[in-house]
């Protein structure tokens, strides 16, 4: 099984990286975007019998500072 | 009185913040991150700067999960003192030993320089060799310093004079200039300027030192 976990800062948290985007995006003519957020994707490869509930544990253990980050869990 | 630095692969002021510790009267014993146990004995325990793992995944992440951390974790919640500085504050708040956490800076830009660092607070052994409201010269060195915290723990930080150092001039976009926090038993101290490079005549300034020879203070005569 595999899994990708999508680690994003949670609303309200600054995003001095996505403002950065933002801003060349809008040096560079797309005056069209109003707001950028920056994250992670990180996929793990997963052994027979792993479930959802584990990586729930993992993101919440380490995957995801859950004081400044929300997590969301695909499976595929 | 005994010191313990941890030293993580990626420390590299694990050396200046021992020195600093023996220069204020400290023996200091160097604990690899391997270890599952702190020395016996141990007053205090420095977490240093450095970039422990590479800064994989988020500053002081992967340290803090290193068997030494479980040690670090269970010596402060047994009531032990601890010091974090610089990449050792995001590893105590990885920990979750001090609240909040450290996020890039604002400007994006790694910054190394001296910066003016109000005492916000003189109610603890780390701040009691200053005056509550001294202004200090204190190096900083990081890009990750932009201390970060919800509105309910920043309310409890003031309220319970927590916050050990403010930044005169916000270098990072810290949330209300905060450079260094205390526990709530005050008996751990983290944060991101380097009293360790301001501890002798050669760095230039000696500001930092009052900090370590508040601490030998407190362990000489216990």
């Amino acid at each position: 099984m595999k899994a990708r976990v999508h680690v994003m800062l949670k609303t309200g948290v600054l995003d001095p990286q996505g403002e950065a985007v933002r801003h060349a995006l809008g040096a560079l003519g797309f005056d069209q975007v109003e707001g950028v957020r920056q994250g992670k994707v990180i996929d793990l490869d997963l052994a027979e019998g792993a479930t959802e509930a584990d990586v729930t544990k993992m993101c919440e253990k380490l995957l995801a500072n859950t004081v400044i980050e929300r997590y969301e869990i695909e499976l595929v | 009185m005994r010191a313990a630095v941890i030293v993580f692969p990626g420390s590299n002021c694990d050396r200046d913040l021992a020195v600093a510790f023996e220069q204020a009267g400290f023996q200091v014993d160097m604990v690899w991150h391997k270890d599952a146990a702190l020395p016996e004995g141990i007053d205090i325990v420095g977490v240093p700067g450095g970039f422990s793992y590479g800064d994989y995944l988020r500053c002081g992440a992967i340290a803090a999960q290193s068997p030494i951390c479980k040690a670090v974790v269970a010596h402060t919640e047994r009531g032990g003192y601890a010091v974090g500085i610089c990449n050792g504050f995001q590893v105590l708040t990885e920990t979750g030993i001090l609240p909040g956490a450290l996020l890039r800076n604002a400007g994006l830009k790694y910054i190394c320089k001296t910066v003016g660092l109000k005492v916000a607070t003189s109610d603890s052994v780390f701040t009691e060799g200053y005056n509550a409201g001294d202004v200090i010269g204190i190096p900083i060195a990081h890009h990750d310093g932009n201390y970060f915290a919800d509105d309910t723990t920043l309310a409890a930080l003031k309220d319970q004079d927590r916050i050990a150092f403010s930044y005169t001039e916000n270098p990072n976009g810290s949330v209300g200039d905060i450079a260094g926090i205390l526990s709530e038993n005050r008996r751990v101290l983290g944060m991101m300027p380097h009293p360790e490079r301001a501890a002798d005549e050669g760095h230039g300034g000696t500001d930092g030192a009052a900090l370590f020879r508040a601490l030998s203070g407190v362990f000489e005569s216990a």
